[in-house]
This record gives C-alpha cells, structure tokens and sequence, in this order.
C-alpha cells in the first residue's frame, strides 16, 4: 500500500507496518542492485581475472 | 550422462539410478498436486474445515515447518552476526532447509486462503492492526532473503561458474551475505514472534492467551526462542539423514557438535522459560479467566486420546527437557546414537508445540453449552500437507546432486583412483 491509496491513513499503524515492509524492501532491492551493478562493471568494464573459489 | 555438471572432485549415482530413486516422491508430489488443484479448482469444499476449524491441517504444518525451518535463520545469524565461522560448512544446508521450508509455508498458506489471486490484498488493503499483517509481510521478505541466500549455491553450479558475469554475481552475493543474514534474523525474529503472539492475544481461548509485555504476549518471545532453539536440530536430522542415505559423511563432527552445543542451550534455556510460563499460565492467568487448568486436559474419552495430558508431558519433557540435557552435555552430544535421538525429539517437540498451539485451543469447550471439537481432515488436507515433504525431497536431492551443498565432502570423501 503507498501513501496515495485511498486506503492510507496517516497514523501509527500505518507508519510503522508500511514503513517496516518498505524499509525490508529496500534493503534488499539496494544489495541486489550493488551487486549486479559491481558485478556487470568487473566482467566488462574491468580487466577482471577472477576471483578464485575463496567464498 | 550428466557429468559436467556434478560438482568437481565429489561421486554422484549415474543419472538413470538417480531418476529411478526420485519416482516414488515425484508420484507423491504428484498426488498432492493433484489434491491441491482440487482445493483451487473445486474449493475449500474439498476440507473437512468447518466453524470451529476455519484453517484445517495446514495451519498446524505451516508453523511446523516456519519453527523448524528457523535453522537457517539462526544459523545465519551465528556465522555471520556472531561470528561462529566453522559453521560455513553446514550453512549452505540450513539455507536449502530454510528456503523448502518457508517455500512450503507460502504454498500452503496458497492453498489455506483458498484465493490465491487474492493473496497481494494483504499488501495492498493491509490490516494495520493484525499480528498475522506483520507476519505475511515478513515471511514474504524473508522467503525473499532466503531465496537471495540460495541463489549463490545454483550459481556456483559447474557450468554456470565458468561464466564470467555469474561467477562475479555469485562471489559479490557472498560478498555482501552479512547484510541479508543480518536483515534475515531481524524479519525471523519478528514473523517467528508474531506467530506466537496470534495465539498469545487470544483471550477468548483460555488455554493460549498469555500476559503481556507492552503488545507482545509471553508466546511471542516464547515462539521466537523455540524457533532458534529446534531449527537447528532438524537441520542436524536432515544432515544425518543425508549421510544416511548417500552412504558419505558431509559435515565434520566438530561442526555438527558446535551447532548441536547452541542448540542445546537455546532449548535448555526455552524450556525453563516454557516451564515458567505454563505454571504462571496454570496457577494464575487461566483462574482469573474462571478455569482451573486440568479442564484443559480432561474430557471425554477421544478428547483425551488427542488432547490429554499425555501431550503436556511429551511437549516439555519428552521433546524439551531430555533433548536440552543431552545436547549440552559434551559426552553424550559426541554419542551418536544419542545425537540423533536428541534432534529427532527436539524436532518432534517443536512441532508439537505448535500443535497445541493452535489445533488444541480449538478442540477445547470454551463455553458451559460448548464440547470437545474434535477434527479429522480430509484426503485432500493430508496430500496437500505431505506434498512440501516430497517436493523437499526433490529439492535436496537434485541441490545435493548438482551443487556443491557440503563444503567439506571433497575432503572427507576423497575419490579413490
């Protein structure tokens, strides 16, 4: 649900379980975002020799 | 046939020996399936559900498998928060657990709301004042964290790590793991919670309704520490079982009796808890609600068969107590024999947990003119249940084929020339 719902209401409830959902989300939608990003950049942008099995 | 892709330095059975192993589950996924589609074709009419069980056998096996999938969460939790890095060797296993058991949780949940194109409602017209609100958005999050955990293993596959892009997808994945471990624990901690707290605000049923801290009742941290506490022993089960079957040992013992220690003092300490909290339930909360707490255990004859005193015992002594001492004791944790009876109750303990959690508060008469409810489900409720079972199976079996699961098995299992 977001902000512009007719549904949303500007209360506590709310704030804390969208804002929770949003802030879930992000985090992951950022981390996945990072690592696509570097990993697209070290294959063609970088003279990229690997980087072994060191997990 | 398929040699390129299994993992290097390990021995898998050829392919036709694998597929011929598999039949027998693909034909029982099969038939749950089939039971499935009858609930999303034909409806809920399919279920023996009915006024007093509006959730059927799928709500007990959906906070079964939540509980005991909680290994991964806090196996997690401990490499990469706490630093406890000998369990790198089997964390790859408890996020294959993890992802097959809230995998199936989500499939269940699919089949309970009997709209599954439905299911976004609950994003998009959320309750904000709903405990179950809290828990679809986490569990939903966290299906997602585990599958973000997952995707680094299928990428490490033979074939597909000789791709330059998905080899540096894979190793930046690991790179950054600490930060979804981190966000995993706290949506865990949060839905694992949540799902006590459902029963715990319950104050029309006496046998689940707990004493608060601020909104939260006792289940919810209860169901948290249960969580952490048992997911870890089925995550061992599962691991012996799979050196069982493959005839290998996968993981060092060292590994196993670290995570077998944890958990050992996680269940010691939730038992204790457990044992407070019944008594306090016992001897104040259900009086002051007008009930003395062996009405809870009494009744008819059938009534005590399934929900007697008998289930009270087993729960927190059979399945809580004995597991907890035998864990924490160095000697008989390195007993093998002892091992897996440990994990085996503490596995059978948190689902029983949950159990009378959640069907036994039903069954129970509330009210003067009230009886013992008791529920049978239907062929359908049972293969749908046992369906996750074998599309488990299947899972593990084809990971464990083709993906380097057990860091440790090219060592333990070198291949004789």
């Amino acid at each position: 649900m977001f902000w512009f719902s007719f549904e949303w209401v500007w209360d506590m409830g709310h704030i804390v379980f969208m804002g929770g959902l949003w802030y879930a989300l992000g985090i992951l939608g950022i981390g996945m975002s990072y690592v696509i990003i570097k990993s697209v950049k070290e294959t063609f942008y970088e003279d990229s020799t690997g980087h072994g099995d060191n997990h | 046939m398929d040699s390129a892709l299994i993992p290097k330095g390990v021995k898998r059975c050829s392919l036709p020996v694998f597929i011929a192993g598999l039949t027998p589950v693909v034909l029982v996924l099969l038939w749950g399936v089939y039971a499935m589609l009858l609930c999303w074709l034909k409806g809920l009419n399919q279920t023996n559900m009915n006024d007093s069980y509006g959730f059927a056998l799928w709500i007990w096996a959906d906070l079964a498998v939540i509980a005991i999938g909680g290994g991964a969460f806090f196996s997690g939790l401990l490499k990469y928060i706490f630093g406890k890095d000998e369990l790198k060797n089997i964390i790859n296993y408890a996020v294959l657990i993890g992802f097959i058991c809230y995998s199936s949780a989500l499939l269940i949940l699919a089949i309970d709301v009997g709209q599954p194109l439905r299911s976004w409602f609950i994003f998009w017209h959320a309750n904000v004042h709903s405990m179950l609100t809290e828990v679809a958005f986490c569990l939903s999050c966290y299906f997602a964290v585990l599958t973000i955990e997952y995707i680094p293993l299928i990428l490490e596959n033979r074939k597909l790590d000789e791709i330059p892009l998905i080899h540096n997808i894979s190793h930046n994945m690991h790179g950054i793991m600490a930060v979804f471990a981190a966000t995993g624990a706290f949506l865990s901690c949060f839905h694992q919670g949540s799902l006590g707290g459902v029963a715990g605000v319950l104050y029309g049923r006496p046998y689940v309704f707990r004493e608060h801290i601020l909104v939260w009742p006792w289940t919810f941290f209860l169901f948290t520490w249960s969580a952490a506490a048992f997911g870890p022993c089925f995550t061992i089960l599962i691991t012996k079982i799979t050196e069982g079957i493959t005839g290998k040992k996968l993981v060092k013992d060292n590994v196993i009796s670290l995570l077998a220690k944890i958990s050992g003092w996680m269940i010691f300490t939730y038992i204790i808890a457990k044992i407070i909290d019944t008594f306090y339930w016992a001897t104040v909360t259900a009086p002051e609600l007008g009930f003395v707490w062996s009405d809870f255990f009494t009744g008819d004859r059938s009534s005590v068969l399934f929900h007697g005193y008998w289930l009270l015992f087993a729960e927190i002594v059979l399945c809580g107590i004995i597991p907890g001492l035998i864990l924490i004791s160095k000697k008989h944790r390195e007993n093998k024999t002892l091992l897996l009876t440990a994990v085996t109750l503490g596995t059978i303990g948190v689902c029983l947990n949950r159990w009378t959690m959640v069907m036994q508060p039903m069954a129970m008469p509330v009210m003067t003119f009230d009886s013992w409810n008791l529920y049978i489900p239907s062929w359908q409720e049972v293969a749908t249940t046992i369906l996750p079972v074998a599309y488990g199976i299947i899972l593990i079996a084809i990971s464990f084929r083709y993906l380097p699961i057990f860091p440790q098995e090219v060592e333990l299992n070198p291949i004789k020339e």
